[in-house]
């Protein structure tokens, strides 16, 4: 996302609940980072949707690539032991 | 990969109902559909703030008033969410505001109509955001992600302008004769440009297969008229108003309305820019864009000021 001339453009998240995640809403425009969160509880909170409110300067983020997203994720799958259901316990043993 | 294994690639993820999101390849003519959908949407919220905006010094009573300042702050911020959902595509805001205010992009048509009288604000609520959800409601299983997003944030806030619409036209159809005559009026004004901003009728819409396979459009747009005529009509008939169409008729078949000709020519030239409002609503459009360039540039200014000071600091 490109700064244009309407300044740049941050990234808001939201956390909806005590507890949960921050999770990206949209995005908002702003000269600072104070002006970028009024700006988000404006856009982003009018019926109570956040108690917390986190902007990011959207420039500031870097994502992998989907391109690559076969590739860069495949090794999870070589590894299946890391997942519980991949040991077998006799039936009759509890807590496990 | 070359491009017909990206396309058919593409058509998969989306044929699985994955969303397409803002990185992932895309072909141009995707791209270029959904920005030029996108931002008619976007300008469509914030020009549609002026015709309601028009009511605001004069709702009849405090309790109108505030629900109406926040159905128009609501507009701002749909057009909000729909323009930063279009950046991700690499546009620039500036640039489409551009193209909305030298009249180069569209807006829905109904914009264009005038705000007579205060029941004028009940029908908007009623048919106007009544209609627009009922296309909404489709658009949020689109297949690009910042889109359907946008559209699920939306359609959540819409349920309180229909809701608002229509209880303005109950208190006025429950009124004297002449404010009930005033919300027959206004429904009178109102219904065929509500009916007709759903778009042209499937035989005058081009592009629509694909677009349809692509899940840029969900349904068509003879779908979503009938849905709102079914279920806009009993809400008429139950407040004792009645739906300006001679010619309708309730088909006990199909469980469907089927409703008189609709003027396309009318709307055919509303879109062209010779609506009663087109020239109205643009000079306001710029006038605003202008009137707010100085609070931009002092934004940009004290920034400035505060990122110099911080560094001498």
């Amino acid at each position: 996302m490109s700064q244009d001339s309407q300044w740049p453009v941050w990234e808001v998240f939201l956390q909806g609940n005590p507890g949960i995640p921050h999770k990206h809403v949209g995005s908002v425009h702003a000269t600072d980072a104070e002006m970028a969160i009024q700006n988000a509880r404006d856009v982003y909170t009018r019926r109570s949707e956040g108690m917390s409110i986190w902007v990011v300067p959207a420039n500031s983020i870097s994502a992998s690539s989907p391109e690559d997203q076969g590739a860069f994720f495949e090794p999870s799958n070589d590894k299946p032991y890391r997942h519980p259901t991949f040991y077998k316990i006799p039936e009759g043993v509890k807590y496990l | 990969m070359d491009d017909a294994k990206q396309l058919e690639a593409f058509e998969a993820k989306i044929a699985s109902g994955a969303k397409i999101e803002p990185k992932d390849w895309m072909p141009e003519a995707y791209r270029k559909q959904l920005i030029r959908m996108m931002s008619q949407h976007a300008h469509s919220e914030i020009v549609g703030m002026l015709p309601e905006g028009n009511w605001i010094t004069r709702a009849p009573n405090l309790r109108r008033k505030a629900i109406l300042l926040a159905k128009v702050q609501d507009e701002a911020g749909h057009g909000l969410y729909l323009y930063s959902a279009v950046e991700t595509l690499g546009v620039d805001r500036t640039e489409l505001l551009y193209q909305l205010h030298t009249g180069k992009a569209k807006y829905s048509s109904i914009f264009n109509y005038p705000t007579l009288t205060w029941a004028d604000i009940g029908a908007i609520g009623w048919l106007v955001d009544g209609a627009a959800i009922m296309n909404q409601t489709a658009l949020a299983r689109g297949s690009y992600g910042p889109y359907s997003r946008a559209m699920v944030r939306i359609c959540k806030e819409e349920s309180f302008h229909n809701r608002q619409g229509y209880e303005i036209m109950m208190s006025l159809a429950q009124g004297t004769p002449e404010q009930k005559a005033m919300a027959q009026d206004a429904l009178d004004r109102w219904w065929w440009p509500a009916v007709m901003m759903l778009g042209p009728s499937d035989d005058k819409s081009p592009n629509s297969d694909q677009l349809m396979k692509w899940k840029v459009k969900m349904e068509s747009n003879d779908a979503i008229r009938e849905r709102f005529i079914d279920r806009t009509v009993p809400q008429a008939e139950f407040i004792g108003l009645k739906v300006p169409d001679a010619d309708m008729t309730f088909d006990e078949k199909t469980g469907h309305y089927t409703h008189g000709e609709i003027n396309w020519d009318e709307f055919f030239e509303v879109i062209k820019g010779n609506g009663p409002c087109n020239a109205k609503r643009l000079k306001d459009r710029s006038e605003a864009d202008k009137k707010g360039a100085w609070v931009r540039e002092a934004a940009t200014a004290y920034a400035a000021k505060q990122i110099k000071e911080r560094a001498i600091a």
